[in-house]
């Protein structure tokens, strides 16, 4: 039987690991590459970047950092952050990563994720969504969550994945930063909605949350993070031990 | 020297990084006379069965794969790589392989239950089927290897040399004499991964 992924989370800017808390407040962690290469070692299941980098010069720097990552990891790798086109598919697959998640560009235009899953698969199309109660209603939000799109969340997110999606993160803001467990409600609404493989993000402070989600939420695939691998608050050996 | 199979179908990025890690000595080439002088051969291959197999044909690399596995020399394929080894896939149609082990590669739609999910996507335990083969001894059974594929090789049990569950017995590596192949991606299931591939370049 397949096991629960456990995938640690790096946001680079600027070529190093940062991560916020409710996605403000960036603090650096690490190097990517020695961040990287820790868990792969470590029984990380998987590993995402997420590139936060806004300018030209910082993107290409990102692109010579992922080489590098994807020299040195053997699990799977997926890149997201600031794709927008199927040249940004190519780029970075053509850096080493497996499967490329996309976010704004596929709001800004769902054929985005037609396209890409024509040509490279399914499979290497991950539709990553930023989900927030607004009057609740979830609504997805673009722009690294600071941008309020209107849409209704489960509605877009089984557009995404008949659109060739062959994967979902589904990453809660009001859970976010927060630590106190994953959003089970919101999470719930997603797994009923697509058949594909869904990934919870945003709010897991401890190994109990993990055991917690897997638990209620059978249909989960997947469990991601970042702060709480990248400081050493939830050793990835003692999670697995536990996760099923 | 290990040669790399490289007929346009995939990156092979990950899997020479991962013969780099282990310190073998690794070439990735299209170029007949590389696999002829190579002491082994590695088979990529991700996408269709039936395109790959008609690139594979574009290149005239089959004939040489097919040539040098006859002659006793060590060939694992990976992934689609190794599904071309068998006789035929039904991949949208049907599609000739280069015919190295007895079998064909059916949909594991026709296997599974319904409410599971396809692709048979992320790490599943191995089950060791008949007698341990050299390729596993430096990894024990129940270690889990990472998949990615929709297709299975089928009618093939005197090759199969593990087995994954999910809903059903899918086939997850086979040997036959020279020739062997893993469904899983070894090059990016981690240490027991890079221990498959280290047991194949120091046989």
């Amino acid at each position: 039987m397949i096991t629960k992924r456990i995938i640690p989370c790096l946001d680079v800017k600027d070529g190093r690991v940062v991560k916020g808390v409710n996605f403000q407040g960036l603090s650096d962690v690490n190097s990517p590459v020695e961040l990287g290469k820790y868990y792969s070692d470590n029984g990380a299941d998987e590993l995402v970047f997420y590139d936060i980098t806004a300018s030209h010069e910082g993107r290409r720097l990102f692109t010579d950092i992922l080489t590098e990552v994807a020299r040195t990891i053997f699990i799977p790798l997926t890149v997201g952050g600031g794709i927008n086109s199927l040249d940004d598919f190519d780029r970075v697959l053509k850096c080493g990563a497996d499967k490329v998640s996309v976010n704004s560009g596929a709001i800004r235009d769902p054929r985005l994720i037609y396209e890409a899953a024509k040509r490279y698969g399914d499979q290497c199309v991950v539709l990553s969504a930023d989900v927030k109660r607004v009057d609740g209603v979830f609504r997805v939000f673009a722009k690294g969550g600071r941008e309020n799109t209107g849409m209704e969340a489960i509605a877009w997110i089984k557009k995404g994945v008949e659109l060739g999606a062959g994967e979902v993160v589904l990453n809660s803001i009001d859970t976010d930063g927060v630590k106190g467990g994953f959003d089970l409600e919101m999470l719930d609404a997603v797994c009923r909605a697509v058949s594909v493989p869904v990934i919870a993000s945003g709010g897991a402070g401890c190994i109990q949350d993990f055991v917690t989600l897997f638990k209620t939420l059978p249909r989960v695939d997947a469990g991601l993070a970042a702060s709480i691998f990248h400081f050493g608050e939830v050793a990835i050996p003692a999670l697995k031990a536990r996760r099923c | 020297m290990i040669a790399i199979v490289d007929y346009g179908v995939g990156n092979l990025f990950s899997l020479k990084s991962s013969l780099a890690a282990i310190g073998a000595e690794a070439v990735v080439t299209g170029e007949a006379e590389v696999l002829r002088r190579a002491d082994k051969i590695l088979l990529p291959g991700v996408g269709a069965f039936g395109d790959a197999a008609d690139k594979l044909r574009a290149t005239g690399l089959d004939a040489v794969v097919i040539d040098e596995a006859r002659s006793g020399k060590p060939l694992m394929g990976i992934c689609l790589g190794m599904q071309l080894l068998f006789d035929k896939g039904y991949e949208y149609g049907e599609h000739a392989g280069l015919g190295l082990i007895p079998g064909e590669v059916r949909p594991i739609a026709e296997v599974i239950p319904a409410d599971y999910k396809i692709p048979h996507i992320g790490w599943n335990a191995l089950r060791f089927t008949g007698r341990k083969s050299p390729l596993f001894r430096h990894i024990k059974e129940g270690d889990c290897v990472y998949f990615v594929h929709s297709f299975y090789a089928a009618n093939c049990d005197e090759s199969v040399i593990a087995a994954a569950e999910y809903g059903a017995e899918l086939t997850a590596a086979v040997q036959r004499g020279n020739v062997c192949g893993c469904q899983f991606h070894p090059e990016k299931s981690g240490k027991v991964g890079l221990n498959i591939l280290r047991a194949f370049c120091e046989d």
